[in-house]
């Protein structure tokens, strides 16, 4: 899966300021877009395309449970997350609503990956290959039960029994 | 087992679990609001568009409803969606709906203890991060997204991987001037706010045996900050009698073993507590009260969850007896019921003669939802849990997370200041 990236090296970015509070009474996803990041990047939605991913730091999603974040997200067009690590609801919002992909990165991606490259993600060989500045890093593989899950497209498609 | 691994055992049918792994637990009881449950009315109408048949729930006496983030509606689309989750409730037999304006209703966490709608050793699960609170009652209470809470209403059980638990015991009794909430601050301000993440946060020790059920419910409602699975407490008598004078009975105790095991394990002496602020804008960046930067505070915000229930305005009100307030200040009793016992009590008079403005129950401003939220470069102090970048308005204001005694202390003031400082 290829995409551009979109940096905010920082940590801690919180579902307040992924989409604020006052928007918690919108359950409308394309509205929720236009309000995505609005509380750390103004200029995210209209900067964001299709096939986009985020690269950031430790505990991204932190907060709330609302699962505003991960939709405002995954509607703006973001397919991925890249992130030294993440909050513990918001990734599992990201798998079971099967939003978007969050991949926890170590610190060579974190300080390799630039804002507008290029990079191609292999879940299979838990890969990140840099296309623009030829590095490849690895990820960290998913849990048994989260690669069943996003293989499965998402809580609901996931059937335990079957395991 | 630790209380955690015993609970999640029985709810898995398992006869023992370990930290790591992957269970389906069955959920006793599982909660949505009115910011989740039209959430979760917009993932059924997704599955229905899938083909998926959504004609009843897993079992509509487990599930129960709070009207609180936007209310009273705030404006129209907060009205529609008050509308939307009674439709909701009406159309799958949920009878446990707390409406505002008819009786009994609050914030969803304050509603779990005060209505006791959730017991000891119960795996509970709720459409809000804060569900971690009612863990003070000895249960594990877990917050969960509208996908997983739909999940759950529709199949009773959800995937959970075993947490590894970290115990915190507090030794000796917290003085007089310490709450609750310096405690967690202090915690949470030395582990950071990942510092818990995917854990269990544990509370035990004299101090918290010492502690009232009200005060261990602040300690586990911020479990939250630090980003655990859940926060959880020994349940003991003090929560048999609350429990039962609440009129609920009916439950098992259940505790870990004697040889259970934990990941880590810290220990505080309750004497050299001293009441803490967590400083714009983390939860995490605290400083003890004394030592707070000397900032002109616009506004004093009593209210939320955290910080508004029955013994956080008893608190509140010990401060403002015979004193006038020097700023904006809101107090929010968090649950009508809360609201009725400070009437009774003398509390509502004691704030309005301070001159404090007395609000519904509604989490109203502590999200930036509505009623009394700050502007830009404004300042508040506040007894909520989380003072994030806008988090309680405007982006550029700012929130001082504090105790309800350091928050009306500083009320009277117009400073952050220590209870033991006010003239």
């Amino acid at each position: 899966m290829k995409g551009n990236i979109i940096k905010y090296a920082q940590d801690n970015i919180d579902t307040d300021v992924i989409i604020p509070g006052q928007y918690l009474k919108v359950h409308d996803y394309a509205e929720l877009a236009t309000h995505a990041m609005e509380g750390l990047d103004p200029n995210f939605h209209s900067k964001v395309k299709n096939g986009d991913f985020i690269l950031s730091g430790k505990n991204f999603g932190c907060g709330s449970s609302r699962e505003h974040a991960p939709i405002a997200l995954s509607h703006s067009g973001i397919k991925a997350v890249l992130a030294l690590s993440f909050a513990r609801i918001f990734y599992r919002n990201a798998v079971d609503g099967a939003f978007l992909l969050p991949i926890e990165i170590e610190h060579d991606a974190y300080d390799g990956i630039s804002e507008g490259d290029e990079v191609d993600i292999d879940i299979s060989a838990n890969e990140i290959k840099n296309l623009t500045k030829n590095q490849t890093y690895k990820m960290k593989p998913f849990s048994e039960i989260i690669g069943k899950i996003i293989a499965a497209g998402g809580l609901f498609k996931y059937k335990p029994d079957q395991d | 087992m630790n209380i955690v691994e015993k609970i999640l055992a029985r709810a898995s049918g398992k006869s023992s679990v370990a930290p790591d792994d992957v269970i389906f637990a069955n959920v006793d009881k599982v909660m949505v609001h009115d910011v989740s449950g039209p959430g979760v009315i917009k993932v059924f109408d997704k599955l229905r568009k899938e083909g998926i048949l959504i004609d009843k729930l897993w079992d509509p006496t487990k599930v129960w409803v709070a009207e609180d983030h936007f209310v009273p509606s705030a404006e129209k689309v907060s009205a529609e969606n008050i509308v939307k989750l009674s439709n909701f409730t009406k159309q799958y037999g949920i009878e446990k709906h707390f409406k505002y304006g008819m009786g009994q209703y609050g914030i969803c966490h304050t509603i779990s203890h005060e209505e006791a709608m959730v017991m000891p050793g119960e795996v509970y699960v709720g459409g809000d991060s804060h569900t971690n609170t009612t863990g003070a009652l000895g249960s594990f209470a877990c917050g969960l997204g509208h996908t997983d809470v739909a999940y759950v209403l529709l199949n009773g059980k959800i995937w959970f991987k075993v947490p590894e638990t970290m115990y915190f015991k507090l030794n000796g009794k917290l003085p007089d001037h310490v709450m609750a909430k310096d405690l967690i601050l202090k915690i949470i301000g030395e582990i950071g706010t990942d510092g818990g993440a995917y854990k269990t946060m544990q509370f035990g020790g004299s101090g918290i045996d010492e502690m009232s059920v009200e005060s261990r419910l602040t300690m586990c409602n911020m479990t939250t900050e630090a980003g655990a699975k859940n926060g959880i407490v020994e349940p003991d008598q003090k929560v048999v009698d609350y429990l039962s004078s609440r009129g609920a009975t009916n439950f098992n105790l259940i505790k870990g073993d004697g040889d259970a095991e934990y990941s880590k394990v810290f220990e505080y002496d309750a004497s050299e507590m001293e009441p803490i602020v967590a400083k714009p804008f983390s939860p995490e960046n605290v400083t003890i009260v004394r030592e707070a930067p000397n900032v002109e505070l616009d506004k004093s915000y009593i209210g939320s969850c955290t910080g508004a229930k029955y013994e956080d305005l008893v608190a509140a009100a010990k401060i403002l007896k015979g004193r006038q307030v020097k700023i904006r200040t809101e107090i929010l009793p968090a649950a009508i019921s809360i609201y009725k016992r400070a009437m009774e009590t003398g509390l509502l008079k004691i704030f309005l003669d301070a001159g404090v403005t007395v609000g519904p129950p509604t989490c109203g401003a502590c999200c930036g939802a509505h009623m009394g939220v700050l502007a830009k470069d404004e300042i508040c102090i506040s007894t909520t849990n989380r003072n994030f970048p806008g988090r309680m308005g405007h982006i550029e204001s700012q929130t001082y997370l504090a105790s309800p005694l350091v928050a009306a202390a500083s009320a009277v003031t117009g400073k952050i200041t220590d209870p033991r400082d006010l003239q």
